[in-house]
């Protein structure tokens, strides 16, 4: 018989409305890397709660080493050897490494002083087994994103679990930092840990895992063998469907230039340095320009300079012949801009609006919204909203009045991409669009995208998934420290050797 | 029968209703422990006599002419807590209301008493006043990120000073006492209109146009608030300031522009009180005016609707009033403003009730989905 670590049996958990999970069963062999795969809303999140305490199942029971538990809540899951690294990190930005790592079980001699000498020891003898390479006196805030990341495996580690839950946790990595975390994962498993990878990304589950249970819509679709299987089998398996990689697309025909940026350079917020130094590009009517490189670099304050979110320390901006350089951000808004902003939650959305107050965010002035003397025309409003989520089948919990806050993070960047295209933009400026979204909604946006560029506009690309840039642009520029370093036809390079511009490895001797 | 009961829960009105008169009781509850605690046999008579208020009197004559009055003090209430929502919805928390008020007082009284101009000038003056302090508390907001609560508290005492200078000043001031003069001596025009309110409240000569202008101001901000194109950009800038900014709003003129009117709403509410000629300005006053605190606690017992604001500046001033009643033989001056400021207190738990209604919503519905589940397969089979 196989041992088992954790197994989760038949587990039902009902909502209002909707049953998140339905008869699920998930089992954790011993060292095993087993990888839970399912779109947004497949119940993922429902199902880990469960197993941390959070919410109680109607139905089903969880046995850890072959005995019925109870995990009232998650210190009991803690008490029992379960940790998790959540996607958004949870720690203190003004601690150091070590600091972070002991909170909450501090060593302290019988006076309650601090004994950081021995935790001290132990983590370096932690993290030189599991090659989790941190300075332990390191501020939080000082250290890179894959640092920190290594920071929360070490905490789980320091605690002494032997069931860890790594949720997403490719999101925020660099490539290379993706493959130093795959390793660390395998060496981690090799020691006898058991280890749930919650991800979408197929790539990455292939690569890592032994085995796979794949959830749709709540319920239990299967768990299969990673080496007997394939990524066209685990995609069907989790979106229903077959689903292409690859973006059907026309060769582009660019027209006349839509937006000319000539020789912008934009302020950092963080340091002395500017973000963005000296950078001129053009995007032109029926191509799809995407700006590569790692996160970081200075592409969301390239995206803030054009947008007019921040002022340009200097430079020029053209859009459609028209100097916009200092024009307010409404300005550039009905000249034709529209911006899927990289932060869906901090500039594209104002949660606490229903969603169709959300839907003419970007429009709310326009006559046909509202009257000559200032009031809304709640009526029209209510019917574009409802336009909008049927044409781009946005769903919600209550249609056109669901707060927005309450709906998927798929539908919320549904909806701003509806919004966003509707408005008939001259330039669309799309920032990550597909961030932290799964396999069905990226490849509907990225039809979208592709739609806008074949309708004659033009469309300036951002992202970090070298598979998004390779598959949907016709032209590539690699942003690095804060400049363009290269231009690509997205046919004639390699994803390796964007890697190398992108790591600021090799760049073009005069770009232009 | 059930199932109607808990669809009416489900209103949000119905919640804020239910939480508030909840928060009432919770004050009322803890106001009678202290009252046993302190003199135990005359603590019944005490809460009710609190609760009675104006009803105590023994004509119908007597009782309107203190509803009356009980109303003319309402309105400056209900105005200072139209300002703190107003604010509040636009994400901003204005204790500067207080200070607000008292330039309110101090412009109206001023240009009233010392230029005789007519009340509706005098009341135009207090507006100005208030909203020009507003509009500070606004701009240091926005230049120099000064959070509205410290340049508000800051202001508050500020406005008090100024306001006791100005208004000791000759003519001003009347020389025999430590307040300004009578209005209603000085410069009759400059009292607010009755237009025969009056006569309807036994003939309670304070009883004026106050009343019904400040329901009035309570309807058009709640029309602004959730009608106009301007009230959705305010809101759009409180909830989510990035996002006001990232859809091309005027995201730092619209934060002044509401701390402006929220000081123009508490300084007419001031207008609407001394412009009555029911009370005179103590020029040696030392500490603010808790108008403008209590139009905190209003706006919150009230749900931060201006209607349910207009019903709960009535009951905090109801209950003032009736603490008057209170046999002082038996209990100090102080117990009347002890039980109105528990409540007062209280009020702050107004959203922690709302949440708890809702919770037990989401507990009855989740268990209510549990139950019929199996059901629904018992049916099948």
């Amino acid at each position: 018989m196989e041992q088992y670590a954790v197994e989760m049996l038949h587990i039902t958990k009902r909502f209002p409305g909707i049953i998140a999970n339905d008869d699920i069963t998930l089992q954790l062999k011993k060292g095993e890397i087993h990888a839970l795969l399912g779109e947004n809303g497949a119940g993922k999140s429902t199902l880990m709660s469960v197993l941390f305490g959070l919410y109680t199942p109607e139905e089903g029971e969880i046995r850890m080493d072959g005995q019925a538990v109870k995990i009232r809540n998650p210190n009991d899951a803690n008490a029992r050897g379960i940790g998790m690294v959540h996607q958004h990190f949870k720690l203190v930005e003004c601690f150091t490494v070590l600091d972070n790592i002991i909170m909450g079980v501090e060593p302290t001699n019988k006076l309650g002083f601090l004994q950081k000498k021995h935790a001290r020891e132990k983590v370096l003898a932690m993290s030189e087994k599991y090659g989790l390479h941190v300075n332990p006196d390191a501020l939080i805030s000082d250290i890179t994103v894959g640092m920190q990341q290594r920071t929360e495996i070490l905490k789980m580690l320091y605690r002494e679990n032997d069931i860890l839950i790594f949720d997403e946790p490719t999101a925020v990595l660099t490539p290379q930092e993706i493959d130093e975390l795959m390793q660390i994962m395998k060496n981690l498993a090799a020691e006898g840990k058991s280890i749930l990878f919650i991800s979408h990304k197929l790539n990455e589950i292939m690569a890592v895992a032994d085995r796979c249970s794949v959830l749709r819509k709540g319920k239990y679709i299967g768990t299969v063998e990673i080496k007997n299987t394939t990524k066209a089998e685990l995609s069907r398996m989790m979106v229903g469907r077959d689903v292409k990689f690859a973006v059907d697309k026309e060769e582009a025909k660019p027209a006349d230039v839509v937006m000319d940026v000539q020789h912008m350079t934009v302020a950092s917020k963080q340091h002395d340095n500017d973000a963005v130094r000296d950078v001129s590009f053009q995007v032109r009517r029926g191509e799809i320009v995407c700006i590569a490189g790692i996160d970081g670099n200075g592409q969301s304050e390239l995206v803030f300079g054009v947008t007019g979110l921040e002022p340009l320390k200097s430079g020029k901006i053209t859009m459609c012949g028209q100097d916009i350089t200092k024009a307010p951000i409404r300005k550039r808004s009905t000249s034709g801009m529209s911006h899927i902003p990289e932060d869906r939650h901090k500039h594209g959305l104002v949660l606490d609006y229903t969603l169709e107050d959300n839907m003419v965010l970007q429009r709310y002035f326009e006559p046909q919204f509202t009257n000559g003397i200032g009031f809304l025309k709640r009526g029209a409003i209510h019917a574009y909203a409802e336009k909008l989520i049927d044409q781009y089948d946005v769903r919600s919990g209550q249609g056109a009045v669901t707060v927005a806050r309450s709906m998927s993070g798929g539908n919320q960047q549904k909806a701003i991409i509806a919004r966003e295209i509707d408005k008939d933009p001259e330039l669309l400026v799309a920032v990550q669009p597909t961030r932290g979204l799964d396999v069905g909604a990226i490849e509907y946006i990225h039809q979208q995208i592709v739609a806008q560029r074949d309708a004659g506009k033009a469309v300036l690309l951002v992202s970090l998934e070298l598979d998004e840039v390779m598959n949907v642009s016709d032209r590539i520029l690699v942003m690095y420290e804060g400049e363009i370093v290269g231009e690509f036809d997205p046919k004639k390079v390699t994803v390796e050797e964007l890697g190398l511009y992108m790591a600021g490895a090799k760049r073009e001797g005069v770009a232009q | 029968m059930k199932k109607k009961h808990s669809s009416i829960l489900r209103f949000e009105g119905v919640q804020t209703l239910l939480a508030s008169l909840l928060c009432i009781l919770g004050g009322l509850l803890i106001g009678f422990i202290v009252l046993l605690i302190i003199e135990p046999s005359g603590a019944w008579e005490a809460i009710t006599s609190v609760l009675e208020s104006y009803f105590r009197y023994p004509s119908a004559k007597l009782q309107l002419k203190y509803l009356g009055q009980t109303l003319t003090r309402t309105a400056p209430l209900l105005m200072c807590s139209l300002s703190v929502l107003f604010a509040y919805k636009v994400g901003m928390f204005n204790i500067g209301a207080a200070g607000q008020y008292v330039a309110g007082a101090c412009a109206a009284l001023y240009v009233g008493i010392a230029f005789h101009m007519p009340w509706w000038v005098c009341m135009l003056a207090a507006i100005l006043a208030g909203a020009l302090l507003g509009a500070v508390s606004g701009m240091l907001k926005t230049f120099c990120n000064v959070n509205v609560v410290i340049s508000g508290i800051m202001l508050n005492w500020i406005a008090l000073y100024v306001t006791n200078m100005v208004l000791s000043t000759e003519g001003v001031k009347n020389p025999m006492s430590p307040y300004t003069m009578q209005l209603r001596g000085v410069n009759p025009g400059g009292l607010i209109p009755q237009m025969g309110l009056n006569t309807l409240f036994g003939n309670e000569k304070s009883v004026t146009i106050a009343i019904p202008l400040a329901i009035i101001m309570a309807i058009v901000v709640w029309v602004i608030l959730n009608k106009t194109k301007f009230g959705y950009e305010l809101k759009a800038t409180g909830y989510n300031y990035h996002a006001a900014k990232y859809s091309g709003m005027k995201e730092n003129q619209n934060i002044i522009m509401t701390m402006m009117i929220a000081g123009a709403l508490a300084g007419m509410g001031a207008a609407l009180l001394y412009l009555t000629g029911i009370e005179e300005w103590e020029t040696t006053i030392s500490s603010v005016p808790a108008m403008g605190f209590n139009g905190i606690a209003v706006a919150f017992l009230g749900g931060l609707s201006p209607i349910g604001s207009i019903l709960a500046a009535y009951f905090i001033q109801h209950i003032t009033m009736g603490g008057g009643n209170v046999d002082l033989s038996v209990y100090c001056a102080q117990i009347s403003s002890l039980i109105s400021s528990l409540i007062i207190f209280l009020c702050a738990f107004v959203a922690f009730f709302k949440l708890a209604i809702k919770n037990h919503l989401r507990k009855r519905d989740e268990a209510a989905a549990a139950a019929a589940l199996p059901k629904k397969g018992g049916d099948n089979a």
